[in-house]
């Protein structure tokens, strides 16, 4: 147990899928909860970057700003927006489920595609409040 | 007779091998509970924002009133502290030598250490200059 070379290489858990594991919605959607995660820990560390430039002052901000409004700083945050509307929704499904309901399969999946569908509405909300209001 | 090789003292306590019980459990939840308002709010103001002059001038206008300022602070805090917590659990479930992962792990609260010190730090500053 404690060697380093085991004797029998068995498949690990990332190994698992494609050759032995059935394709799951579910399954997909928790990887995509730890995905966006990891992703939004990247973007408070860039919102921490953003205040700290503007407590630099207009000169320092300067540097910071351009980025935001240009095309691929616009992708991001819209990319970004999603990442957090859905880690967001899939959160509450997780705090559901951390108080026993909506545990059975049908119910799990139902809430899966519900809280795509709320993290697609939501970001939408929001781009619609900062390019049409 | 028991089978069971825990002592009532330790059943009693219900901390673990890991000498901390449910409480990383309990504030992940507590921190999530805390960031649905505050990251709605977050998101639909910056849109907010977005629609209306964006110079620097006004953003730190916008930090300015005590209410913002205040619900940032709270939102960074609970953000980095939420995230803090959430990849000490992703650098558990896959970092596997013990040195490498004490200091992953360690390096993990410094990172957010630092970030949510100068976070609060600018917001406050901005809001008080």
């Amino acid at each position: 147990m404690s060697s380093k070379t085991p004797a029998d290489p068995r498949p690990l858990s990332p190994f698992m899928l494609g050759q032995y594991y059935r394709f799951q919605w579910t399954s997909l959607l928790s990887f995509a909860h730890r995905i966006t995660g990891i992703g939004l820990t990247a973007g408070a560390l860039l919102v921490v970057g953003w205040l700290t430039a503007m407590a630099g002052g207009p000169k320092i901000y300067a540097m910071v700003g351009p980025h935001i409004t240009a095309w691929y700083g616009q992708i991001l945050l819209f990319c970004w927006t999603w990442a957090l509307m859905y880690h967001l929704g899939n959160g509450v499904r997780h705090l559901f489920w951390d108080v026993g309901m909506g545990f059975d399969l049908k119910t799990a999946e139902r809430s899966g595609y519900a809280v795509v569908l709320v993290s697609l509405v939501l970001t939408v909300a929001a781009w619609a409040v900062a390019r049409l209001a | 007779m028991s089978n069971d090789l825990r002592s009532p003292l330790s059943r009693a306590r219900g901390l673990g091998s890991a000498k901390d019980g449910v409480h990383h459990f309990w504030v992940q939840r507590v921190s999530a509970l805390a960031l649905v308002p505050l990251s709605l709010w977050f998101v639909f103001s910056i849109a907010k924002l977005a629609t209306g002059n964006t110079s620097y001038a006004a953003l730190a206008y916008w930090i300015s009133a005590p209410s913002v300022a205040v619900t940032l602070v709270l939102f960074l805090a609970a953000t980095l502290y939420h995230s803090m917590l959430g990849v000490q659990v992703v650098i558990e479930d896959y970092v596997a030598a013990p040195a490498s992962k004490l200091t992953v792990l360690m390096l993990n609260k410094f990172v957010h250490a630092i970030a949510a010190a100068a976070g609060i730090f600018a917001v406050l500053k901005i809001a008080l200059a």
